[in-house]
């Protein structure tokens, strides 16, 4: 199922906020990565890293007015940013899909589901109003939402977190994407539907042969789903890896900290050890380590020479002073 | 939901609590003012809004005129200088002359001077309607949002009651009630309209306050419920207190002028108002309508001064609008 | 509509009557109570400030002015309900009051129709614009006229239109409802009733004697309207199901019919049918200006001639009108929001 040639290629992408009288704020700083066909991508990282940014940024999705896009979208071979936004218009929805965070203000309250199905649909596809129906009952009935043909005339108000979820997901899938973005698909659901949900996105995924990223701040979810986990901080990617390798053993120590400040069934009585400080605390990437004042084992280096990212330990690592003996 | 009256109140309602909600937006610790430190933050944005800073020259050049107002007219405002001029049929409203540059009214009194005087007499229409309704409130909300419980029900349902009937026809009827209109009648029923209002954004204002963290500090101190009251959350409503004072009063300059159209106004009009002039003028409206021109366009001007600085205010104190 | 959309619709519209009939109780009473505290009073208004105290209480008497306050005040409903409000001291002498009402009714709907329809033809694209192009000069410079038109006193903005338009150029008519044409009444619609007839001729005449007073009453909606479809166009535009639409690739046209004004609507609509008290208030100061033959008109007349049986069948009359637009735009939002309907 896995080719070489990479579906999507973000090159350098570098995403800048300007606000009236504020300094402009580089919330992507460089990004780079490549999704292959059927691969599933995590992007991790606290909020505030520019993982969500990075994902809009990929779907043409941000506001033009004061943000400024450079770097390179290559989604088979057509750098996105560089379309017009009618052809970006034609290819949302149809070649890339996206699945948002919270399900209920994801949905539009007065239009009813089946309608919010049937208009990708109807736009893509060229399909009647009529002719789309069985179509989208058919979409909620393969993400498992019982008796679709009555569903399908309800309202977001009238279903449960799960099921907008669901119905989010039946969206997205519409026209049979080749790439699918979910940006925190399970963080606003409660704890037994989110692994539902993960296990339907696993399945949908295997069966169609789509391309994920997801994008999540939650390792738990990595684990369980990614070929390959980038982990996000300040705008620049940390360190990216195979997903055994990199739970394994993480060289970053912001990647450490993160497994570190995650409660683990299988290690009760040890005590969690989260992160100090917030991302408020960041130094400017420009001659320093952002992550410098947060880390637990800063060297001199680190307050005065930019990190880049290299290879080493079998993976791609921006650290002066990588965990020699992970946790 | 509690029963509305109407939605046309609940609309009201919800935009009078929307203020009032501000009133904790940004509240501070129980050391620093916090209402001061609300204003203060206020007034970082509005510094720099052009909107802003229009409606308080505006607002500042009205209230110095009617400071100096009879030092700087050229005449006095109740003489007849040009009365010998008047004939009730062919000349019934003088026109300029030297001396007399906009004209005489159709008593021969200057025109100019009539107009400059009338801002002292619009702003006193103005803001004692505007403290007479926020004293009012101020009662009514005080009790309704200290006390709560059955206090709090009966004042707010008939603040209700009364928010609920469309403004300007509740001071046409209040000032119908009176024997002998007079300035003061004018002031008194437009104070009333606006008693629901105040009543209802100090109220609100002290609800979301009670269980603030600055007053919820206060109370785990042991301060006094009065000192409470008086000292922390009076001065956190004053934002938003001020922005609606700003707006009624530009209201109550308007409503006046529609009183005195309709004939409700006050007849003594040896010391004259702007909405009274222009309630006077429309008789001759066809042929001199400078007459009634002039006191139009300065109510216009000032109404929207206030106006335009109470509601960048109210913009600025919305936390919606200061991402 | 389906059953299950019916059943919470009814049982919503019942409550709704209920909390109606209280309001129109209270209403009643406070009318009865302003009535009573005129200056001057009834019997003053019948026999003039001179009568001597003999000829007052007889009269008092036979109005039942003497009675206990709580029967005057029944007798008073009983009144109102049969339409019995007396005869006009002031606005027609002799005309009864509610005869006055019923034929001056129709000019200010027709009035007030068209001021609304004006605003929002003009405000809800405008404010769709406005919000779309936030802080550019297009906003900024409706958001300053919207607030103009808020501190223009609506009888001056109807001196400025009479006086340009009906004066001074001569275009349209200066004052009344239409020219003496010798027209059929048929349901008191004016611009109506010469369609009904084919008197085509009438119908252009009323409308042309509309145009000035419902352009200056439709600043009141106006302002409002405008206000409220910016603010809520800019709030839906920040809406998650927004990002979504344009996530699906949708057309222009269908996120902004379907997801953007579909819901920015909805607060847009209520406020819509909120305008009828102001417009009412705004009313009494228009037709006052252009004479024109509306229940505002004769309540500014009964206003200053102290009309008291005009007043009455008047404000009581409004106040219902006001309440049941009320009603009326409860349940429309019922019918349109599916979250009021499917509760």
């Amino acid at each position: 199922m896995m080719s070489d040639a990479p579906l999507l290629s973000v090159e350098d992408l570098t995403v800048t906020f300007g606000r009236r009288g504020q300094e402009p704020f580089r919330a992507v700083d460089g990004v780079s990565f490549q999704v292959r066909p059927g691969q599933t991508v995590g992007l991790v990282g606290e909020s505030g890293c520019g993982k969500s940014v990075t994902s809009l940024a990929i779907m043409g999705l941000l506001p033009q007015r004061g943000n400024t896009v450079s770097g390179r979208v290559d989604f088979e071979g057509t750098n996105l940013l560089e379309l017009s936004t009618d052809d970006m218009r034609d290819r949302r929805g149809r070649d890339i899909a996206m699945v948002f965070q919270d399900p209920l203000s994801s949905l539009n309250p007065v239009v009813p589901v089946g309608v919010q199905v049937t208009e990708v649909l109807e736009r893509h596809r060229g399909m009647t109003r009529k002719a789309a129906m069985p179509v989208a009952a058919d979409l909620l009935r393969r993400v498992g939402i019982p008796d679709p043909d009555r569903r399908i005339k309800d309202y977001p108000h009238q279903m449960s977190g799960g099921m907008r979820q669901r119905a989010l997901i039946a969206i997205a899938l519409a026209c049979a994407p080749r790439l699918l973005i979910a940006d925190e698909p399970t963080t606003a659901l409660d704890v037994t539907i989110q692994a539902q949900i993960l296990a339907l996105l696993k399945e949908l995924v295997e069966d169609t042969g789509t391309a994920l990223i997801m994008i999540t701040h939650d390792l738990g979810v990595v684990a369980g789903l990614c070929d390959e986990v980038n982990v996000l901080y300040g705008g620049r990617i940390v360190e990216r890896g195979a997903r055994h390798p990199l739970f394994r053993d993480p060289r970053h120590p912001y990647t450490n900290g993160l497994l570190g400040s995650i409660p683990r069934l299988d290690a009760v009585g040890e005590r969690l050890t989260p992160i100090p400080g917030s991302v408020a605390d960041n130094l400017p990437w420009d001659h320093a380590c952002a992550f410098a004042p947060r880390c637990s084992q800063p060297i001199e280096r680190c307050t005065q020479v930019t990190p880049v990212l290299e290879e080493s330990f079998g993976r791609a690592l921006r650290c002066h002073n990588p965990v020699e003996v992970p946790r | 939901m509690t029963d509305p009256l109407t939605s046309y109140g609940q609309s009201r309602k919800a935009r009078i609590d929307a203020l009032a909600a501000t009133s904790v937006a940004e509240s501070g610790t129980v050391e620093e003012a916090p209402g001061l430190s609300l204003i203060a933050s206020a007034w970082q944005r509005l510094r720099r809004n052009p909107v802003f800073l229009l409606g308080a020259f505006i607002t500042v050049a009205f209230v110095l005129l009617a400071l100096v107002a009879p030092w700087v007219a050229p005449h006095d405002p109740a003489v007849g200088y040009l009365l010998d001029k008047v004939r009730p049929q062919s000349n019934p409203v003088p026109g300029p002359e030297p001396g007399f540059p906009l004209g005489a009214d159709s008593r021969g009194r200057d025109l100019l001077s009539r107009l400059i005087v009338g801002a002292r007499q619009t702003l006193i229409v103005g803001v004692f309607a505007t403290l007479g309704g926020f004293l009012g409130g101020l009662v009514l909300g005080t009790l309704a949002g200290a006390f709560g419980g059955w206090v709090d029900s009966l004042v707010m349902r008939i603040v209700d009651v009364m928010l609920s009937i469309p403004s300007l026809l509740l001071a046409v009827s209040i000032s119908a009630l009176a024997t002998r209109p007079s300035q003061w009648t004018v002031i008194l029923a437009i104070a009333i309209v606006q008693i629901p209002v105040f009543a209802r954004l100090l109220r609100g204002s002290m609800l979301s306050q009670r269980s603030s963290d600055h007053v919820l500090a206060a109370r785990a101190l042991g301060i006094k419920q009065s000192a409470i009251v008086f000292r922390h959350m009076l001065p956190n409503a004053l934002g938003p207190v001020i922005v609606q004072a700003t707006l009624v009063l530009a209201v109550a300059i308007i409503d006046a002028a529609a009183l005195s159209f309709l004939g409700l106004g006050n007849p003594d009009d040896r010391k004259p108002e702007w909405g009274q002039m222009l309630g006077q003028s429309q008789q001759y409206l066809a042929d001199y309508p400078h007459l009634a021109f002039w006191p139009a366009a300065c109510i216009i001007v000032v109404a929207l001064g206030f106006t335009l600085m109470g509601e960048s205010t109210r913009e600025a104190l919305d936390p919606k609008s200061r991402r | 509509m389906p059953k299950e959309v019916c059943g919470p619709v009814l049982r919503y519209i019942i409550r709704r009557l209920l909390q109606m009939s209280g309001v129109i109780v209270v209403l009643s009473l406070l009318l009865f109570l302003w009535l009573r505290s005129l200056p001057g009073g009834t019997v003053s208004a019948i026999l003039g400030e001179r009568a001597t105290p003999e000829s007052r209480a007889r009269l008092e008497k036979a109005l039942g002015l003497d009675e206990p306050i709580y029967l005057q005040y029944f007798r008073f409903v009983g009144r109102a309900l049969r339409g019995e409000f007396g005869a006009s001291t002031g606005v027609l002498p002799g005309r009864d009051a509610f005869d006055i009402f019923l034929t001056r009714f129709p000019a200010t709907i027709e009035l007030s129709f068209l001021a609304i329809l004006i605003a929002v033809v003009v405000a809800i694209p405008l404010g769709y614009v406005a919000a779309r192009s936030r802080g550019g000069w297009l906003d900024n410079a409706s958001v300053v006229a919207s607030l103009i038109g808020v501190a223009v006193p609506v009888f001056f903005l109807a001196f400025l239109l009479k006086y340009f338009f009906a004066i001074k150029w001569g275009l349209l008519p200066v004052s009344g409802r239409q020219e003496s044409l010798g027209c059929t009444r048929v349901t008191g619609f004016f611009v109506l009733d010469g369609l009904l007839t084919r008197e085509f001729d009438c119908s252009w005449s009323a409308l042309r004697h509309l145009i000035l007073p419902a352009f200056a009453l439709a600043s009141i909606p106006f302002a409002v309207v405008f206000r409220i479809t910016r603010a809520a166009v800019l709030d839906v535009l920040d809406e998650d199901y927004v990002r979504t639409a344009e996530a699906k690739g949708l057309t222009k046209q269908v996120i902004r019919g379907r997801h953007v004004l579909r819901n920015a609507m909805l607060p847009v609509v209520t406020t819509i049918g909120l305008q009828v008290g102001a417009l009412l208030a705004g009313a009494v100061l228009t037709e006052k200006v252009f004479a024109f033959g509306g229940i505002g008109e004769a309540l500014a007349i009964a206003f200053q001639m102290r009309d008291y049986s005009v007043l009455q069948v008047l404000i009581l009359m409004a106040a219902t009108v006001f309440v049941v637009v009320n009603l009326l735009v409860d349940i429309s939002y019922a019918v349109i929001d599916p979250r009021v309907r499917t509760r």
